[in-house]
């Protein structure tokens, strides 16, 4: 028995890619990195629609004063819907997808560390999207039967639906409000007394996402630390990896936190908890419960404050890669630039009061978060300055990437010097809860984030599909952005100093807001136009017949060595690494010569030296023949996700007739358990490849 | 033929054995730390954030049931002498589990088995008595929802003793690969993760149990007992009962 060495428990195995599978099948059980990144992208660009959509219904309903379009409620709903969207499904993901694309081809990789946990990510992020929106989804057919009732009635006066929506909402299986506490979820709104079901489909949605994210972080910092490829030592990685690589260190630090948080909120909800409510009420009376709801705001806001790092770092990461290859010169400070990337997120941990300067904490904690926090303005300000440095003297061009990622520059700025006036106390306890705010968290969010993402889709896109991106419409999406972005944002400042508060559904007429407003929700539909611009731009694209070089860009790190699209085994050789812009070196250094370059490390099997760096090398009949060892797809984390969706799913069903009864455990939360299990082992002994 | 395999092979399997989704025909781990081991470090350095977080609220709560006079207090309910002794158990179980390591590092299989079985049956008796333990302290009236000392008592030690159990779990998986003779010295990292898993959480338990059971809490209200110098008594009379019994 002992001597035995392969275990006899196997679990099936899929066949291994060879060429490019293709089919349905192939991509509910792939674990390519690259694979990945599109069904990331995919996914987070349809949320970014559906969340885009939730705002311009907000800035319609904001369009003039006394409007009616959306109801209190509605609009409750809506921002809480669009915040939780945008930072958990759009931003984040749309990050992971790039991370996902770049990551390995940039340090010479053929896959992530471990790609079934990246397919495992991928999956228990789609399930926690879901049950995010399951209200939503179960809220809409409420929706419309009350939109068809008002039409009905205006069109031919008889009031005849007006019993749909009322009966509807009492008899679908789970009729519920969507989330209305704001995506920051502050207690006691999110307690029994004031809100319903729909709360615990949020908390156990992002419970779920949050799982995903800490997975795919785990999976990142492997792979930069132990994937590179032989000769790139730390300070030779792309700065992109390194936001990769320290966003990732943010997400596993910071989410414990909001994981936590949200299991003491699920306790509050469905297991007679007290962690946030101070009081509670017995028999009519109120009686002292011992919680207390600023323990949520603290920990919501220490993870809450790294997570806005975790939401711009990538995006920073973009920049510093797409400005060089566009001002023809090496990124300014290379080092400098690491160390403010983990300046920012070491500072990041220690400034979360920020974000309850009113709620009243004292002169000590305020004065010294209040430090805090200007002093994040200094490597921030660091990574300015070195851009603009980069392109100080630079050989300049402005197709659409470029200029979406300037974009940033200027914008990230002006949200940073807002940022930097709400570290003030005085000025923050001013600004506290009015429309400046939004203004500053969006000119970070969308003109920092959303500019970058954007503009790296453009600067990626030939790598991925092979095609450019045109031109002309691009130019025209980036400055419809630009104009739209700002007309939207810029009258904020201008709302918040006279005095509007967020989250209001309506205002006076009196109140003399209504041109601000107006001209902002004409900026949200000059919006609306750009992404339909860039649609069209994906469709053109995606029917126009044309093929692109490996490097379209004459960029200088590794993912352009290969062709674009990146054959599935991404590098025939591992390459040998000798500087940080290598190919800039290989192409332009006249000095190098030799084995210094990359195209030059190509050395055949029969060639390859005794313990050469270069790893595997193969001919190119050997990769025909499929050689080069590449991991087994494999459905067990489509499975776990699976699991994972019916998990925390089956608990929030509270009907008598679908429980197991002796446990009064729901049947769907048994099953969700039984798939997770029975995918984790067999996950366990799938033999990798 | 010198395959692509041969050659990696070569240069791939260093001191570490490759397993699970590594790539084997990869060069070494750039940081020359195994991947999988790094993988496991790092969730550690996660959960430490998770523990931190439970450990936090506790302590933010911890005398808030007594200063509200919202009775059971845990002087009331803490069994010391009880907990120690389970606490013990656990401590002693990352004895054995080293001693599971190092027999299949040596392809002792007996041995392996042996000591993981003895890590996992320490492991479920720490469970067992945390269970009972549970059971003592409804009965005495603290419950999730009774104040705020039940739930963040019960949240705390109860997402430790999830941690154990999902432990002893594992253990039992591995003693079952073990058994179909699938674990021979070259798959000991399978071992030695599931090893940094356990003493992690038998760590854990120790900034538990000294920060739960042992540092004293505010007097009760209306002259109630006192609580902490009784709990460290209470300690020392079982130090010397352990003592009494040794022969020499």
């Amino acid at each position: 028995m002992a001597s035995i060495a392969q275990p006899h428990i196997q679990a099936p195995t899929l066949p291994k890619p060879r060429v490019e599978a293709t089919g349905l099948w192939s991509w509910l059980t792939t674990v390519d990195h690259k694979r990945i990144a599109k069904l990331y992208g995919v996914t987070a660009f349809i949320f970014f629609l559906i969340g885009g959509l939730e705002a311009l219904l907000l800035r319609v309903q904001l369009a003039r004063p006394q409007n009616d379009v959306v109801d209190a409620q509605r609009y409750n709903e809506l921002f809480t819907m669009h915040g939780t969207t945008m930072i958990f499904l759009v931003v984040m993901p749309l990050s992971v997808a790039f991370f996902n694309l770049v990551v390995p081809l940039q340090i010479g990789a053929r896959d992530v560390a471990f790609p079934r946990l990246n397919g495992f990510s991928y999956w228990t992020f789609l399930a926690g999207a879901f049950i995010l929106n399951i209200p939503v989804l179960f809220a809409l057919p409420g929706v419309f039967a009350g939109m068809a009732a008002t039409a009905w009635t205006n069109l031919l006066g008889t009031p005849a639906l007006n019993g749909l929506q009322p009966w509807l909402d009492a008899n679908l299986p789970f009729a519920m409000n969507v989330p209305d506490q704001g995506w920051y979820g502050y207690s006691p709104l999110t307690q029994q007394l004031f809100s319903g079901k729909e709360i615990d489909f949020w908390a156990l949605g992002i419970q779920v996402l949050g799982i995903a994210s800490l997975a795919g972080a785990f999976n990142f910092i492997v792979t930069i630390l132990n994937l590179r490829a032989p000769g790139m030592t730390m300070m030779r990685v792309p700065i992109f990896s390194w936001a990769t690589l320290i966003t990732s260190v943010l997400i596993i630090m910071a989410f414990p936190a909001i994981t936590i948080a949200l299991f003491f909120l699920t306790f509050d909800r469905l297991g007679g908890t007290h962690f946030y409510s101070a009081f509670n009420i017995v028999d009519g009376t109120l009686i002292s419960a011992g919680g207390d709801p600023m323990l949520w705001q603290h920990l919501f806001w220490i993870f809450g404050h790294p997570e806005v790092y975790i939401l711009i770092l990538p995006a920073f990461g973009l920049v510093s890669e797409i400005i060089p290859v566009f001002s023809r010169k090496p990124l300014f400070g290379y080092a400098v630039m690491v160390y403010a990337l983990a300046a920012i997120a070491f500072l990041g941990f220690g400034v979360w009061v920020h974000h309850m300067f009113t709620t009243g904490l004292g002169a000590t904690p305020t004065a010294a978060f209040s430090a805090a926090t200007m002093l994040i303005a200094i490597p921030t300000g660091v990574k300015i300055l070195n851009w603009t440095a980069t392109m100080w003297g630079g050989s300049l061009s402005f197709p659409t990437a470029m200029l979406f990622v300037v974009g940033l520059v200027s914008q990230f700025v002006i949200g940073g010097l807002s940022g930097v006036m709400h570290a003030i106390v005085p000025v923050d306890t001013q600004h506290n809860d009015s429309y400046f705010v939004v203004a500053h968290f969006h000119y970070v969010l969308f003109g920092g984030s959303i500019f970058a993402l954007l503009g790296g889709l453009y600067f990626y896109w030939p790598k991925v599909f092979g095609k450019l991106l045109d031109e002309k419409l691009g130019k025209l999406h980036f400055w419809l952005t630009f104009a739209g972005f700002n007309l939207t944002f810029f009258p904020m400042h201008f709302l918040g100093l006279a005095g509007m508060p967020r989250r209001y559904q309506t205002y006076s007429f009196e109140s003399g807001w209504w041109f601000w407003n107006a001209i902002s929700t004409i900026g949200a539909l000059l919006i609306a136009a750009s992404i339909m611009v860039f649609l069209i731009n994906v469709q053109r694209t995606a029917a126009a017949k044309q093929t692109v070089p490996a490097n379209p860009w004459d960029g200088a790190t590794l993912e352009w060595a290969i062709p674009s699209p990146p054959p599935v085994y991404n590098f025939r050789v591992i390459p040998l690494v000798t500087h940080r812009d290598q190919l800039w070196h290989d192409k332009y250094d006249q000095v190098a010569e030799g084995p210094d370059r990359v195209a030059d490390s190509i050395v055949e099997v029969d060639q390859l030296p005794e313990n050469s760096p270069a790893g595997v090398a193969l001919t190119e009949a050997q990769t025909e023949a499929g050689n080069i060892h590449l991991p087994n797809p494999s459905y067990y984390p489509l499975l776990c996700g699976i699991g994972l969706f019916f998990l925390p799913f089956g608990i929030l069903i509270n009907n008598p007739h679908i429980q197991v009864g002796m446990f009064g455990i729901p049947i769907l939360s048994a099953l969700g358990f039984l798939i997770l299990v029975t995918a984790i082992y067999g996950w366990s002994f799938e033999p990798a490849g | 033929m010198a395959t692509a395999i041969e050659v990696v092979t070569a240069h791939g399997a260093g001191a570490d054995s490759h397993g699970g989704d590594d790539h084997s025909d990869h060069p070494p781990p750039s940081a020359g730390v195994n991947s999988r081991k790094m993988l496991m470090w790092l969730f550690l350095a996660s959960d430490c954030m998770f523990f931190g977080t439970l450990i936090a609220t506790y302590m933010t709560y911890r005398n808030r049931s007594i200063e509200l006079q919202m009775p059971p207090y845990p002087n009331e309910i803490f069994d010391i002498p009880y907990t120690s002794v389970s606490a013990f158990v656990l401590l002693m179980s990352s004895l054995t589990m080293v001693l599971a390591l190092s027999a299949i590092k040596r392809n002792d299989h007996r041995g392996l088995r042996v000591w993981i079985s003895a890590t996992a049956l320490l492991g479920a008796i720490f469970v067992g008595g945390q269970f009972f333990e549970f059971t003592t302290f409804a009965r005495d009236g603290l419950t999730l929802s009774s104040n705020i000392f039940g739930s963040s008592f019960y949240v705390l030690t109860g997402f430790h003793g999830a941690h154990v159990t999902i432990g002893v779990i594992w253990l039992l998986s591995l003693l079952f690969v073990s058994l179909r003779g699938g674990l021979s010295s070259e798959k000991a990292m399978d071992v030695e993760l599931a090893g940094l898993y356990w003493h992690f959480v038998d760590i854990v338990w120790i900034v538990i149990f000294t920060l739960v059971y042992l540092v004293p809490y505010a007097n009760p209200p209306e002259g109630g007992a006192e609580a902490a110098p009784e709990a460290m008594i209470q300690l020392m009379t079982l130090g010397q009962r352990l003592l009494a019994t040794l022969p020499f």
